[in-house]
């Protein structure tokens, strides 16, 4: 029976759901502190105009930001040769469009995938990454970020960390009381009201905002890593690759230049975590490595079986 | 009680329409997959001229296996039909093989920036040309799954039939993919 479903769809559908739900959040925020001020209207319209102008900015410059923070240059072709063939090849295998692709100078090995969409799509490889790797491991690497184009989990992350970017950005703000500093509308007693409704919201957002990062990082589920993992086996058809990649990793280091918080989960390896080996923690962006590793070995018909 | 075979109707024709869709998608999938192959042999053929010119000084008592590459490269080219041109560009894919092993052996020739360049764009042809035929067989396995109820009905309404696999020729089976660093 030809499926109409796959995880590719179902990213893009909970994509959606995410920005509709932001927008919702948004409004309700906004019409609150309007109405705490005696203009609801006033307090929505604020919030739509926020809302576009952070959806906008994720939506369209997600990926260039993401690439500016972690200090990403473009491959030189004649320079990165090797890289460009693996990912062309790569591409072949997954019979998607060729992605831009980016290096980041760092001594870690890490790679990341970002993109709205396949047509768009960007790869990006430290020069550690590159230096240690033969050309098995490194098709095993791109091939897992090729799994994560073609599954819109790319598009997804960018979706994600714009929720909790906003409502820690609203949450921010509304404690400040930003927006309404210096309005001073109702003297004394639109003051009094206003710093009611702040108390409120902000405990509101203050709550709100965990909420929302355990969101990202639930939905950011291993299962993603897994699913990364075994489809990106399927194009190099070498599960063994990226296992011996991935033990590198484990070896050497995952560092990144301007590793943060915010980004950590659209790594190959979470390069935060410094290989404490805990990460059966329900909250881990990431499998741990021994897992993934053993996993893929399985794929291989190599050691221990199912994990 | 009318309106339960109206959307009985409008239902089925969605799924007609929605598998059609899914048919065609797939179909041309393959086909480009298929000319995708064509494509990275091709590039192959167009940067073998270059690799001679840039060994063949180096290597005066390895003529012989230049050569093999040489007229493998011509046959390539010249063979007609799916069958002769697959045999063809596995004996090429063989001499190139050769080629690579003498190379090792020379380390001036190792050494020069050209000749590491042409070697790594051959290695990432024989690479392409490989997975764009695994592409190929895979897209090929999706598509056959038409022939699978309920979606033959649709299948055999429109002329989609089950299409053929990219067979590996015995000589080419054991070509791993070029692990040249």
């Amino acid at each position: 029976m030809l499926s109409f479903y796959d995880a590719s769809s179902r990213n893009v559908r909970m994509s959606r759901l995410l920005f509709l739900a932001l927008f919702a959040s948004f409004l309700t925020v906004g019409g609150a502190i309007g109405a705490a001020y005696g203009s609801a209207a006033y307090g929505i319209a604020l919030a739509l105009i926020l809302y576009a102008i952070l959806a906008s900015t994720a939506y369209f410059r997600g990926s260039s930001i993401v690439l500016s923070i972690h200090g990403a240059r473009e491959a030189d072709p004649s320079t990165h040769q090797k890289l460009r063939n693996v990912v062309e090849e790569m591409s072949i295998a997954s019979g998607l469009p060729m992605p831009r692709v980016f290096v980041m100078e760092s001594p870690g090995m890490n790679a990341f995938a970002a993109g709205r969409r396949p047509s768009e799509a960007i790869v990006a490889v430290t020069t550690g990454l590159l230096e240690r790797l033969n050309r098995e491991e490194l098709q095993g690497v791109i091939g897992h970020e090729m799994a994560h184009i073609k599954s819109r989990d790319t598009l997804y992350n960018i979706c994600a960390a714009v929720l909790v970017g906003a409502i820690a950005l609203l949450a921010d703000m509304f404690l400040r009381g930003t927006p309404f500093r210096g309005r001073g509308r109702s003297g004394g007693a639109g003051r009094g009201r206003g710093n009611a409704a702040f108390f409120v919201l902000g405990i509101l957002l203050a709550l709100l905002a965990p909420f929302a990062a355990k969101v990202l990082q639930m939905s950011i589920s291993r299962q993603r890593e897994y699913h990364a993992d075994a489809v990106g086996a399927q194009f190099t058809r070498n599960p063994l690759g990226l296992a011996s990649a991935l033990e590198k990793i484990a070896q050497t280091g995952a560092q990144v230049p301007g590793e943060n918080r915010g980004t950590q989960h659209l790594f190959l390896i979470n390069p935060l975590r410094h290989f404490a080996d805990d990460s059966s923690a329900l909250l881990s962006t990431h499998p741990s490595t021994a897992l993934r590793i053993q996993r893929l070995q399985a794929m291989a018909g190599v050691g221990a079986a199912v994990v | 009680m009318g309106w339960i075979p109206a959307i009985l109707v409008i239902v089925l024709v969605g799924w007609f329409v929605l598998t059609y869709n899914v048919l065609v998608r797939l179909r041309n999938q393959f086909r480009n997959a298929w000319y995708q192959i064509d494509v990275q042999l091709k590039r192959r053929h167009d940067l073998i001229p270059n690799l001679v010119e840039v060994v063949k000084d180096y290597m005066a008592y390895e003529q012989e296996t230049l050569t093999r590459v040489i007229e493998a490269r011509g046959a390539a080219i010249s063979a007609k039909g799916a069958a002769a041109q697959g045999k063809a560009e596995n004996l090429l894919t063989e001499s190139l093989k050769s080629l690579f092993a003498v190379v090792e052996k020379y380390p001036e020739l190792k050494a020069n920036q050209n000749v590491a360049s042409l070697q790594e764009e051959l290695t990432g042809t024989e690479n392409k040309i490989a997975f764009a035929r695994q592409f190929y067989n895979d897209s090929v396995m999706t598509y056959n799954k038409i022939q699978s109820i309920p979606s033959n009905i649709i299948a055999s309404v429109f002329d989609f039939s089950q299409t053929e696999y990219f067979e590996v020729g015995e000589e080419s089976r054991a070509v791993p993919r070029a692990d040249l660093r």
